[in-house]
């Protein structure tokens, strides 16, 4: 119930006329990013959740209209995003330098 | 009870894989990650198959219990060294878990799997085989768990402590934002409790801050040390989380886990609740 999903994978069953679900990939190099760590902030600056990327570099999270920072950790560096999100699907990618 | 006693780091696991009278434990929900790689010799627990009754909502009882950890090879007098994934969310509720039952000497392993990882630590794929064991279990140790009455009955005298997002807390949203928010539960929280959520003691890496950084935390937030504590999250993983760092690393007296948590008490019938 609490431990990460599998990241990825369509969105069937998921009602997106009440959820707001904020997913990408992270990438680096031209290439996706396994096993990151994504963790999704709140408006404070607060964690809210944490999943790792799937071989893909795909997250996904479901949280609520307002902003939101995404942060990932990985050995090869970090990259960070805020977005504002809406009810529905936001999609954003997050990019390694 | 200090920290070297229950928290070891991951050089020190890292040195001690495979020393006899050491088990290492891992507990996720998502058991492919354990699959992908564990440490070497490592075991691993699933928290709801191996720890959850499979018909109601509660722990396996004791009898459950010892024929779990016979099964999996480990003795009364082995020390249990625990990690996982999600921040060490689940392992630090296998912890709690295995205290309730009384085993003597358990640990986690700081930052768990998260920080094994971004170290770039070595991970097995070997099956890992242990001799069954005759465990033998004690009974509950109810002292370090709370159920609902206790915790209705705590409103406005005891540490209540929310240790949930804080969006989780104000009912913005209804769980971690991993998962889908399409529950039956009301949103808000426990009125009168603190929202200390569990991140704050926990660095990026998974691991612990210092003993002094959480003794100001928890002073800064309102911790009355002349109270009896309560914590709880959603399902008491994440106040499992909290439970360790106040009773095993802070050595705080008469703190307990409400493993109930919001998915039960948000949907009592008739109890208060505060947004």
């Amino acid at each position: 119930m609490c431990g990460a999903p599998k990241q990825g994978g369509g969105l069937a069953g998921v009602d997106l006329t009440t959820q707001t679900v904020i997913q990408g990939s992270v990438w680096h190099d031209g290439s996706p990013v396994a096993g990151a760590y994504v963790r999704l902030l709140d408006a404070t600056d607060e964690f809210t959740a944490e999943v790792v990327t799937s071989p893909e570099g795909e997250f996904r999270f479901f949280a609520a209209p307002g902003q939101w920072t995404l942060r990932s950790l990985s050995p090869i560096g970090r990259a960070e995003r805020t977005l504002a999100a809406d009810v529905g699907l936001n999609e954003t990618t997050l990019a390694i330098a | 009870m200090s920290r070297n006693d229950v928290l070891v780091t991951a050089d020190w696991a890292q040195e001690n894989l495979g020393r006899p009278g050491l088990v290492f434990v891992e507990v996720d929900e998502d058991t492919a990650a354990y699959d992908g790689g564990h440490l070497e010799g490592a075991i691993k627990l699933d928290w709801k198959k191996d720890l959850q009754d499979p018909l109601r909502r509660d722990f396996v009882d004791k009898a459950a219990f010892e024929a779990l950890l016979s099964a999996k090879g480990i003795s009364n007098d082995d020390t249990v060294v625990l990690y996982g994934g999600n921040n060490n969310w689940f392992a630090a509720y296998a912890y709690w878990y295995f205290k309730l039952y009384g085993h003597q000497d358990v640990k986690l392993v700081d930052g768990g799997r998260k920080k094994w990882e971004l170290d770039g630590r070595p991970l097995s794929k070997d099956v890992v085989e242990r001799p069954a064991t005759t465990y033998q279990a004690s009974e509950p140790d109810l002292s370090i768990r709370a159920f609902r009455d206790e915790v209705v009955a705590s409103i406005g005298s005891k540490n209540l402590i929310d240790v949930r997002s804080p969006d989780e807390f104000s009912g913005k949203i209804l769980a971690p934002a991993h998962l889908p928010q399409e529950m039956a539960q009301k949103g808000g929280h426990v009125p009168t409790a603190m929202n200390i959520p569990w991140s704050k003691a926990a660095n990026e890496d998974g691991t612990f801050k210092t003993d002094e950084q959480l003794a100001a935390l928890y002073d800064e937030q309102g911790y009355d040390e002349n109270k009896a504590t309560i914590a709880y999250c959603r399902i008491g993983e994440r106040s499992s989380h909290t439970w360790f760092v106040l009773r095993e690393l802070l050595g705080k007296s008469d703190v307990k886990n409400y493993d109930g948590s919001w998915v039960e008490y948000g949907s009592l019938v008739g109890v208060p609740i505060e947004k």
